[in-house]
């Protein structure tokens, strides 16, 4: 790990305690979205704070390194697509689009993960798309700093553009 | 009287985005506009001394439907600030570009276009 | 029967799908795009002549969310999967040599079709704003696509006005909501001719009016649509020009008048003077243009004009001529686009002055652009005249015989600003013309000219489309609308 990047000593330690239990807290948000207020939006967003938190504190090289936009961006669309995905199953199981298909199947009673038919699977998806697409955003947004252009079409990075 | 309060934030939003010339105001005066409208949108909802709208077993159906809140308004606030951030995170995209380009913030500077 | 949520599945399912499966090999993007545009082609056309309305998750009508599928829904899904399958199979080689990120680009092309197929079939207020904004969020982003500093000026135009239309209308459908307390259209404007009028009602009318109005670029609302239009890549302003401000914005406007408000004697003049107004200012502008792309984008403008003031007269034969003219517009706006498309791709340049000559080099684009130009000025045997001509009819027949006079003015201004356009083109020479760069020019490929071709047969022969006026396509469409809120509260909800 680099030392000189990102913030100070403090920081990077509590963070390196904090992020697993932000962590989990997400999921939390997510797994119980259908019984308690929380869902998949928000849970996504906590999800992409422990990773922002963890590109504050450690700069932005050490976020890319673990994770990479590519694989950013495939959870992204995978995120999306297995919405849709169980959107469209509900055609193929009862012939109607979004129909909630597993609670026919497989009643069960309350408090159990599926008690609410496809709802935390949805939840789940929608959690992993947001959490991805919005660290994607967070991360655009901080690199896209780096390139500017001279005025030729050419691409110069910031260190250049200082010394001129 | 809460709802013409929203009204004015949306339009003193509207006169953030008409009359500023810096792009960053102009965000934040569009931003203005989307949370006075989210505002009135959960005002909409809200019921004083309301119960969650949740159904239990036991519970007195014409009492529920007096006293417990509208869920549906609260469902389109969160659909509206998805679509908000995805509008919000593009528009900063641009304006950083456009910063990169013309190096500057100023919307009178940058008139490549016209006719 | 066609399972309607198939319109919306395929493209936003592709658009999540190819940039999972494509960041290595480059052909797949282009093969995926252009398979998936043509399966909603088919499906589109398979839906003609049907009507049914399909409950999502299966709850019924005023507590879920309903999709609608009828006569002019129909008209806009076909126009809008035919202009875009035209579109992915121009943008092929268009985009190999001006432009990189094929994988985003029909990520974002994908997601719009989708958006906008979910505009026309959505019979639910907040979901048709989703869809709205879903179409517009892809548009903003594809008229940057460039990454230049004027296309990106423009974008930063285009989402500034979007975005306060969006909140216009996200602020009306707030109202109504908590005036009816319902969001389904049908429900709401069931609630609505029961309750009396009052000017909540029609405060939340113009707010969601002039919001829509701002999408379709009418006159005191069309600042953005001269700059977007231009600026964007050329399949991508085809789209834009040919199906986006008519899904987004004519589309809604005519469906919440008819369907959700109720047409009465002062909306209709509201829309007349409107797309008069906006018919002779957009056509007056163009004729003073030397940016050929920027041309077409301020005749989009005039040509929506006689579109709202066809259907502004309210009369059956003064919708059948809007509606046609939305179809042919949309035919030949996106073929000049196109055009123009392969003309930059092949010179490098949109300005009027710098071509001549064409039709020696690019004789099947030359005569793409003739076809076309004749349509839009109204020609008589091309498709633009039969449309024109139905307004025209409309508008004397309703006695408003100044009303036709300024659509034919409108019209002749039309054909001098595109006689300008073949003069120093194509039939001509510019006077900066540079003989070098001329003898360079060679006719663009294979699959540029087959989407020319096409919509070059489609504007000679849609003209025959008015053929059996009574129960030909377009009859389904009028009934929609001249059966007015009853009829489609009654189709919605179920008697």
């Amino acid at each position: 790990m680099n030392e000189e990047k990102g913030m100070s000593l403090i920081v990077k330690t509590v963070t390196r305690w904090l992020k697993g239990f932000i962590f989990l807290f997400g999921a939390y948000v997510v797994i119980f979205g259908h019984l308690s207020p929380g869902g998949g939006f928000p849970g996504g967003v906590v999800f992409a704070a422990t990773f922002i938190l963890i590109t504050l504190a450690f700069g932005k090289e050490y976020v890319l390194r673990k994770i990479g936009k590519i694989l950013a961006s495939e959870l992204d669309s995978l995120g999306a697509i297995l919405f849709l995905l169980l959107a469209t199953l509900g055609i193929y199981f009862t012939g109607i689009f979004f129909s909630n298909f597993i609670e026919k199947f497989h009643p069960t009673g309350n408090f159990k993960l599926f008690s609410a038919g496809i709802i935390p699977l949805c939840n789940i998806s929608i959690g992993m798309k947001v959490g991805a697409s919005l660290f994607m955003v967070f991360i655009i947004l901080s690199v896209v700093r780096v390139v500017f252009e001279d005025g030729k079409g050419k691409l110069i990075t910031t260190e250049k553009k200082d010394k001129k | 009287m809460i709802y013409y309060l929203c009204f004015v934030l949306f339009l003193i939003g509207l006169y953030g985005v008409c009359c500023k010339k810096n792009i960053v105001k102009i965000i934040l005066g569009l931003w203005i506009m989307e949370y006075s409208v989210n505002l009135f949108l959960i005002l909409l909802g809200y019921r004083k001394d309301g119960i969650p709208p949740i159904l239990k077993p036991n519970t007195d159906i014409s009492q529920f439907t007096q006293k417990a809140v509208d869920p549906l308004p609260q469902a389109m606030v969160l659909t509206s600030i998805v679509i908000g951030l995805g509008v919000l995170a593009l528009m900063v995209t641009v304006a950083i570009r456009l910063y990169q380009r013309y190096g500057t913030f100023d919307i009178t500077e940058m008139r490549k276009l016209k006719g | 029967m066609v399972n309607l949520p198939l319109f919306i599945i395929i493209p936003f399912g592709m658009a999540f799908f190819i940039p999972m499966v494509s960041r290595k090999i480059k052909w797949v993007p282009d093969v995926l795009g252009n398979i998936t545009t043509f399966i909603l082609l088919i499906l589109s056309l398979m839906t003609l002549n049907l009507e049914y309305v399909y409950h999502i998750g299966g709850w019924k009508a005023p507590f879920g969310i309903v999709l609608v599928l009828d006569g002019l829904s129909c008209l806009l899904l076909i126009i809008i999967n035919l202009i875009s399958f035209m579109a992915t199979l121009f943008s092929v080689e268009y985009l190999e040599k001006l432009y990189t990120s094929k994988l985003r680009y029909y990520s974002l092309f994908l997601l719009m079709v989708g958006g906008m197929n979910g505009t026309v079939l959505s019979g639910d207020l907040f979901n048709l704003f989703v869809f709205m904004e879903i179409a517009s969020i892809a548009s903003y982003a594809l008229v940057a696509f460039g990454c230049q500093a004027s296309e990106l000026e423009a974008s930063f135009k285009y989402l500034v006005m979007g975005n306060v239309g969006s909140l216009l209308v996200l602020y009306a459908i707030a109202l109504l909501y908590g005036k009816t307390g319902s969001l389904n259209m049908a429900d709401v404007a069931k609630i609505l001719i029961n309750i009396p009028y009052d000017n909540l009602i029609a405060f939340a009318f113009v707010l969601i009016i002039s919001g829509f109005m701002i999408k379709s670029a009418l006159v005191p609302f069309h600042a953005w649509l001269p700059d977007a239009h231009p600026s964007a890549p050329s399949p991508i302003s085809a789209m834009l020009s040919g199906v986006v401000i008519k899904a987004l914005g004519v589309y809604v406007v005519i469906r919440l008048i008819f369907n959700l408000f109720g047409f009465t004697p002062l909306i209709s003049n509201v829309l007349i003077y409107m797309g008069v107004i906006s018919m002779i200012f957009g056509v007056c502008l163009a004729v003073l243009q030397w940016d050929l792309k920027r041309l077409l984008a301020y005749h989009s403008i005039s040509q929506m004009g006689y579109v709202f003031t066809g259907i502004g007269l309210g009369t059956p034969l003064g919708i059948l001529g809007g509606l046609f003219h939305l179809f042919n517009h949309s035919l030949f706006k996106s073929l000049l686009f196109l055009n123009a498309g392969s003309i930059e791709y092949e010179i490098g340049t949109r300005d009027l002055n710098k071509m001549g000559l064409l039709y020696k080099k690019m004789p099947i684009t030359s005569f793409a652009t003739f076809i076309s130009s004749m349509s839009i000025s109204g020609i008589p045997p091309f498709n633009g005249f039969w449309s024109k001509f139905i307004i025209i009819l409309a508008a004397i027949k309703a006695g408003r015989p100044i009303i036709a006079f300024w659509a034919v003015i409108g019209s002749i201004l039309t054909l001098s600003s595109f006689s300008k356009v073949l003069k120093y083109s194509i039939y001509g020479k510019g006077e900066k013309f540079n003989e070098e760069k001329w003898e360079k020019i060679k006719e663009v490929g294979d699959l540029m000219i087959v989407p020319l071709i096409i919509l070059s047969v489609l504007c000679i022969f849609s003209g025959l489309l008015l053929y059996g006026m009574t129960e030909g396509i377009f009859s389904p469409v009028i009934n929609v609308l001249n059966g007015g809120v009853v009829e489609y509260i009654n189709k919605v909800l179920g008697s």
